[in-house]
């Protein structure tokens, strides 16, 4: 029995880790990518050399991505755009689940009528699509500011999280450890912080994996609209709408762009679900034998 | 006796649920001196965890302690306390250990972790000093190894290791006053005998009080000074242990003896005591017990038994005490007729 539910928790756990492993290998590499980006940009990414002379360049080994209509490098342009698209899903990422994660401990510890009031408002928030609420509020500004993107993105997406949040301190603050955890003295906001939510991390994280894939895309459409990312500085969306007038005539402009956000954020979901599957209690086979003796 | 640590008086805990209320205890009184080991005994339902959790005032809605009530620790009125200075006793000058200690344990931190919380939470200890204490805590319970045993998470550790680190959590501030709610029911036997004897050794080498928890009279006669019999959210007997286990008074005391195994006596069959314990909201008028008991008459069901006293530091709440001479016939309880004809 032992032996048996040792030989199946490595053979699982090997499964889980060579999936997270490649996706999060990939989003590590475009990471340091972006990082060294002045290190491994072949050209300036906003120099114009020959706008008449190199105005869409097919890929070719000067320009493994071609260039655009202004001559520039598409490659060195996805190299700086990642910088732009990674950091304002990152950042907006961090932003909505500090938000969401108080919000919802504070509904679920607190309970009755104010989580009931706290809850309904998100009720109300998730009932409005979040690009139309995105396209409204941005509409507002003409030429926003990037950190003002950033902000706009992570106010709007924490509900779903809120609510993750909440049900699960809805549940573990009724744990006989919490009542343990009064039992010696401890406030309740010192409940909260230091029993109750290191239990709901694992949620957290896979949350805010699966998140940065979803803003990735949710930025791109946006800079796509003209709505998001303002030049000069680029992120791929913005890039895809460069290319967009001339799909036909000079395609990579957009594509190469485009073949980026899907593979970042497949590989956050990737290692989103592979983070989900090695914390799910269900999964671990080891832990939960353990439990039973 | 000595001075008593803590005084309930007249202790009443309601449960108010859309209309109903259940009275789940109902008029408690008994004390615990400076030291002593007292046992609060009784089946599921006879209120002994709701006087337990009232005490720390640990009650959640829609419980209430009721006016009237009180509760006096080291001299003072705790129902009159603010919020900030219960928790300021909890766990210092009050600990308590609970039932399960694989579910009174937070899985995500390590159980070094959780000790040295107590200590954080109640003194301006550093993580550093907190942490030494835990560790000195746990080689106190008998672990060995307690530095590195510090570092396990609960689910690494045995039944019995994880009630040494609840032991551990709820002593490392020496309160004055332990409260054990069933503290050995979800161990193995063996191991309740050295959890029992730890318990007793710390009780003396820190001076403290405890007041047990329990449905084992086993474990009253092993460690308790004095028992406290509970039934229907009322004392029913109250004595010192010897008194209780020589002469028990009140048929429910009496009726638990007797569905405990005994090595001096042969019999074949453990007798059990029919029925169960009648819900909280609706107690029956008269004596509460009188529908499992082999005594009961009219005067049972007329008039609610006052606490009698039987003897020396000897009460208990029967109407036998005023007709001894009813114990001569007994008969069949009601409760047993009821359940033969089902």
């Amino acid at each position: 029995m032992a032996a048996e539910s040792i030989g199946t928790s490595t053979h699982w756990t090997r499964h889980v880790v060579r999936h997270a492993g490649f996706a999060g290998g990939v989003l590590a590499l475009i990471v340091v990518v972006a990082l060294l980006a002045p290190l491994i940009s072949p050209y300036d990414p906003i120099a114009q050399p020959d706008i008449i002379g190199l105005k869409n360049a097919a890929p070719s080994f000067v320009h493994p991505f071609g260039t655009d209509s202004f001559s520039r490098d598409v490659l060195s342009r996805c190299i700086y755009g990642a910088r732009v698209s990674l950091s304002v899903a990152g950042l907006a990422t961090v932003i909505a689940v500090t938000l969401g994660t108080l919000y919802g401990a504070i509904a679920g510890y607190a309970g009755g009528v104010i989580d009931a009031v706290m809850m309904r408002f998100v009720d109300a928030a998730l009932a409005i699509p979040r690009v139309l609420l995105l396209i409204a509020i941005l509409a507002l500004w003409n030429g926003l500011p990037l950190w003002l993107l950033v902000v706009v993105l992570g106010v709007t997406g924490w509900f779903g999280l809120s609510r993750m949040v909440r049900a699960q301190v809805l549940s573990l603050r009724e744990l006989d450890f919490v009542a343990a955890a009064r039992a010696v003295g401890a406030s309740s906001p010192r409940i909260l912080i230091r029993h109750i939510l290191p239990n709901v991390v694992p949620t957290i994280i896979v949350a805010a994996t699966l998140g940065i894939g979803h803003v990735i895309i949710l930025e791109a459409g946006l800079s796509y609209l003209g709505l998001g990312v303002q030049p000069p500085s680029a992120s791929w969306g913005s890039i895809i709408q460069d290319g967009a007038d001339q799909v036909g005539s000079a395609w990579w402009i957009s594509l190469f762009p485009g073949l980026l956000i899907v593979t970042t954020a497949i590989a956050c979901n990737a290692l989103g679900d592979a983070l989900h599957a090695a914390f799910d209690p269900r999964h671990t086979t080891g832990a939960m034998a353990e439990l039973d003796s | 006796m000595s001075e008593s640590l803590l005084r309930v008086n007249d202790l009443r805990t309601y449960f108010h649920d859309a209309g109903a209320i259940a009275r789940a205890v109902d008029g408690v009184s008994f004390d615990v001196a400076r030291g002593e080991t007292v046992a609060v005994v009784g089946e599921s339902g006879s209120g002994k965890s709701v006087t337990a959790l009232s005490i720390l005032r640990l009650i959640r809605n829609p419980g209430r302690i009721e006016a009237g009530s009180s509760i006096l620790f080291e001299g003072r009125e705790m129902l009159g306390l603010s919020e900030k200075e219960m928790r300021d006793i909890r766990g210092n000058r009050i600990a308590m250990i609970f039932q399960e200690p694989m579910s009174a344990l937070n899985p995500v931190l390590t159980v070094g972790e959780q000790i040295a919380e107590v200590v954080r939470v109640h003194t301006d200890a550093s993580r550093h000093e907190a942490w030494e204490r835990a560790v000195e805590m746990l080689a106190l319970t008998g672990m060995s190894d307690p530095r590195e045993r510090a570092t396990a998470y609960p689910h690494e550790m045995s039944g019995g290791m994880r009630q040494r680190v609840m032991i551990a959590m709820a002593l490392v501030l020496r309160p004055a006053l332990l409260i054990a709610d069933e503290p050995t029911t979800a161990l193995d036997v063996t191991i309740q005998a050295q959890i029992l004897e730890l318990l007793q050794k710390l009780q003396e080498q820190l001076g403290m009080a405890v007041l047990l928890i329990t449905h084992d009279l086993g474990v009253v006669a092993e460690v308790a000074d004095r028992v406290v019999v509970m039934y229907g959210g009322e004392v029913v007997e109250r004595a010192t242990v010897t008194e209780l286990f020589d002469s028990p008074q009140h048929p429910y005391t009496e009726g638990l003896m007797n569905a405990m195994p005994r090595l001096d006596q042969k019999t074949a069959r453990l007798t059990t005591i029919p029925g169960i314990v009648p819900p909280s909201t609706s107690w029956p008028g008269g004596c509460r017990f009188r529908d499992r008991c082999a005594y009961a008459w009219e005067r049972c069901e007329m008039e609610h038994p006052p606490l009698y006293a039987v003897g020396e530091n000897h009460e208990s709440r029967c109407h036998l005490a005023i007709e001894p001479d009813r114990r001569q016939s007994p008969h069949e309880p009601l409760a047993a007729r009821a359940g033969a004809h089902q």
